[in-house]
C-alpha cells in the first residue's frame, strides 16, 4: 500500500515528460536565432513531436496535449491563434490513422513519411494561412521551414527516442 | 472519448481563428497576457540560444577577419569625411531653424530592449521583447535600432512588447524616397524584402535610392531611415531595410508622442527703432548721419552688437544716399 502511491505518482510524471518536451520545442523554436530574418523559418519542432509520439507512445500525447502546444506556439509566434492548433491536431489525427504505415522497420520509411507530413501540414498551413489573410503568402519561408524540418528530422527524432528509452526504462524500472 | 475530444479541439481551434478575425483586439490582448506570463521563461531560454548564435557569428568572423578589417577600415575613412560634412550640417541646419521658428521636432523619450523571441514560423514576422508597459512601452511606439527602423509596437503587456517587423505580411509604413520625395507605402509580405508600392506613376526608381519614413499619417516621425531600393523587376519595386534583423539583439523602443517644445516667439529687434517708411525726412536725416560720418557702428554703438538688427538701419540709409546728391 505505502509503495504505490510514488509509483502511481511516478506514473503521472511519465505522462507529463511529452507534453513538457512540446513546451520546450515551442520555446526552442521562438528563441531569437534570427532565422527569421532570412526568407524562411525555423524548423517545424513541434510537427516533429507529434509525428514521433503519435507513432510511439500515442497514449502519451493526447489530443488536449497537442491543442495546448499549439496554442501556445500560435500565441508566442505571432501566428494566427488557432491556426497551428489546428494543422497539428490535424497531423495526428493523420498519422494515428495511418499508424500502420508509419510504424516502420527501417528509419529511412520513417523519415520519408515524415517528409511526406512536413509537405502536407506546410501545404494545409499554406493555404489556412493565405485563406486567413485574404490573399496568397509568400511561399519561401513554408518552403524554408520544410526543407529544414526534413534536414533536421534525424537529429530531432534521436533526441526525442532517447527520452522514450528513458521513459521505457523508467517502466521496467516500476 | 478520444474521437470526441478530438472533434471538440477541432471545433475550439476553428472557433479561436473566427474570433481572431472578428475581434482581433481581445485575441491580442490575450496574447499580451500570455506574453507576459512567458516573459521570463522566454527570457531564459533565449540566454542560450542568443550565446550559440554569438559563438557561430564569432567563428564565422574568424574566418574572414582580414577582408572584414579591410573593409572597416575604408568605411572608417568614408565616415569621417561624412562626420564632418554632418557637423557642418548640424550647425547651418540649427542656424536655418532658428532663422526660420521651425516648430521644433517632437521630443523622444526611449527604451533600450532585449528580444527574447521572434516568430520562427512562416506565417509572421514579429519579435518579442524584455519591456512593456511598466517601462512606457505603449502599442504605435517605433521600434529603432543603430541602422534603422526595425517595426513598430502592435501589443504590450506589463513586462513584455510584441513588435511587428517592417517585413511582417500586416506591417504597412509610409515613406518617401529620399531626395525625389515621391510618397509610398511599404508593405511587407513576410518575405525579407518588403515591396515599395503606392509611388505616383511618373517617378523613376534605381536600385540605391534610399527609402526612409515620410511622417504622413502620423505613426511614423518623417525621415527615419527605412532601406535602399534592392530591385525594381515586373514595375515591383523591393526595398532591402537597413536593419539586419539575423543579428538584432537590441531594439530601441521610442516614443515621439511626446510633446515638442512650443513654437518660439519671435525675438523682438534690438536696438533703435526702425525709421518710418513714410517720413523722407528722417530718412534722408539718418542716411546725412552716416554718409558723413562714416562710422556706422559708433552712430548705433548699442546696437552694433545685435547683428540682425543693427544691420538694418544702413541698409535703407545707403538707397536714399544717391537720391539726395
Amino acid at each position: 500500500m505505502t509503495e504505490s502511491w510514488p509509483r502511481r505518482l511516478l506514473a503521472n510524471l511519465v505522462l507529463l515528460v511529452p507534453p513538457l518536451v512540446g513546451l520546450l520545442c515551442v520555446l526552442v523554436g521562438v528563441a531569437p536565432s534570427g532565422i527569421s530574418a532570412i526568407d524562411a523559418a525555423g524548423p517545424a519542432l513541434t510537427l516533429m513531436l507529434v509525428y514521433f509520439w503519435t507513432i510511439f507512445q500515442p497514449a502519451l500525447l493526447p489530443p488536449p496535449a497537442v491543442f495546448i502546444i499549439g496554442l501556445l506556439q500560435d500565441t508566442l509566434s505571432g501566428a494566427p491563434i488557432g491556426l497551428g492548433t489546428l494543422i497539428l491536431l490535424g497531423v495526428q489525427q493523420f498519422v494515428a490513422h495511418e499508424r500502420r504505415v508509419f510504424t516502420a522497420r527501417t528509419f529511412t520509411i520513417a523519415w520519408l513519411g515524415f517528409g511526406m507530413v512536413a509537405v502536407l501540414a506546410t501545404a494545409a498551413g499554406w493555404l489556412l494561412g493565405s485563406i486567413h489573410a485574404g490573399l496568397l503568402l509568400e511561399v519561401r519561408p513554408f518552403l524554408g521551414q520544410v526543407l529544414l524540418s526534413v534536414t533536421l528530422y534525424p537529429v530531432v527524432s534521436w533526441l526525442f527516442g532517447q527520452i522514450v528509452r528513458g521513459l521505457k526504462s523508467l517502466e521496467a524500472f516500476r | 472519448m478520444q474521437r470526441f475530444a478530438f472533434a471538440a479541439l477541432l471545433m475550439l481551434s476553428v472557433g479561436l481563428i473566427i474570433l481572431g478575425k472578428l475581434d482581433s483586439v481581445l485575441i491580442e490582448r490575450g496574447r499580451a497576457v500570455v506574453v507576459d506570463l512567458m516573459a521570463p521563461v522566454l527570457d531564459a531560454v533565449a540566454q542560450p540560444i542568443g550565446s550559440i548564435k554569438k559563438g557561430v557569428a564569432a567563428v564565422d568572423s574568424w574566418f574572414n577577419l582580414y577582408a572584414e578589417n579591410q573593409a572597416l577600415h575604408e568605411e572608417n575613412e568614408r565616415l569621417r569625411a561624412w562626420a564632418s560634412t554632418a557637423r557642418r550640417l548640424a550647425v547651418e541646419n540649427a542656424a536655418y531653424r532658428d532663422l526660420l521658428h521651425v516648430r521644433s521636432e517632437p521630443r523622444a523619450r526611449f527604451v533600450t530592449t532585449r528580444i527574447v523571441a521572434e516568430s520562427g514560423g512562416p506565417f509572421a514576422r514579429s519579435v518579442v521583447v524584455d519591456a512593456g508597459a511598466d517601462n512606457g512601452v505603449r502599442a504605435g511606439q517605433i521600434g529603432l535600432s543603430g541602422s534603422g527602423v526595425v517595426g513598430r509596437v502592435l501589443a504590450t503587456g506589463r513586462r513584455s512588447a510584441r513588435l511587428l517587423l517592417l517585413t511582417d505580411l500586416n506591417s504597412r509604413v509610409p515613406v518617401a524616397l529620399e531626395g525625389v520625395g515621391a510618397r509610398g507605402v511599404l508593405e511587407g509580405d513576410n518575405s525579407s524584402l518588403p515591396r515599395l508600392s503606392y509611388l505616383p506613376g511618373v517617378v523613376r526608381v534605381h536600385p540605391g535610392d534610399r527609402v526612409v519614413t515620410s511622417g504622413i499619417g502620423g505613426m511614423f516621425p518623417p525621415g527615419l531611415p527605412i532601406g535602399a531600393v534592392e530591385a525594381v523587376t515586373n514595375g515591383v519595386v523591393r526595398v532591402r531595410p537597413w536593419v539586419r534583423f539575423e543579428t538584432l539583439d537590441f531594439v530601441k523602443i521610442v516614443d515621439y508622442d511626446a510633446e515638442p517644445d512650443p513654437v518660439p516667439d519671435p525675438q523682438p529687434p534690438i536696438g533703435p527703432p526702425l525709421p518710418a517708411l513714410n517720413t523722407p525726412a528722417l530718412n534722408t536725416s539718418s542716411g546725412a548721419v552716416s554718409g558723413t560720418s562714416g562710422a556706422a557702428p559708433a552712430a548705433n554703438g548699442d546696437a552694433g552688437a545685435q547683428d540682425g538688427a543693427g544691420a538694418q538701419p544702413p541698409a535703407p540709409a545707403a538707397k536714399p544716399a544717391p537720391a539726395a546728391q
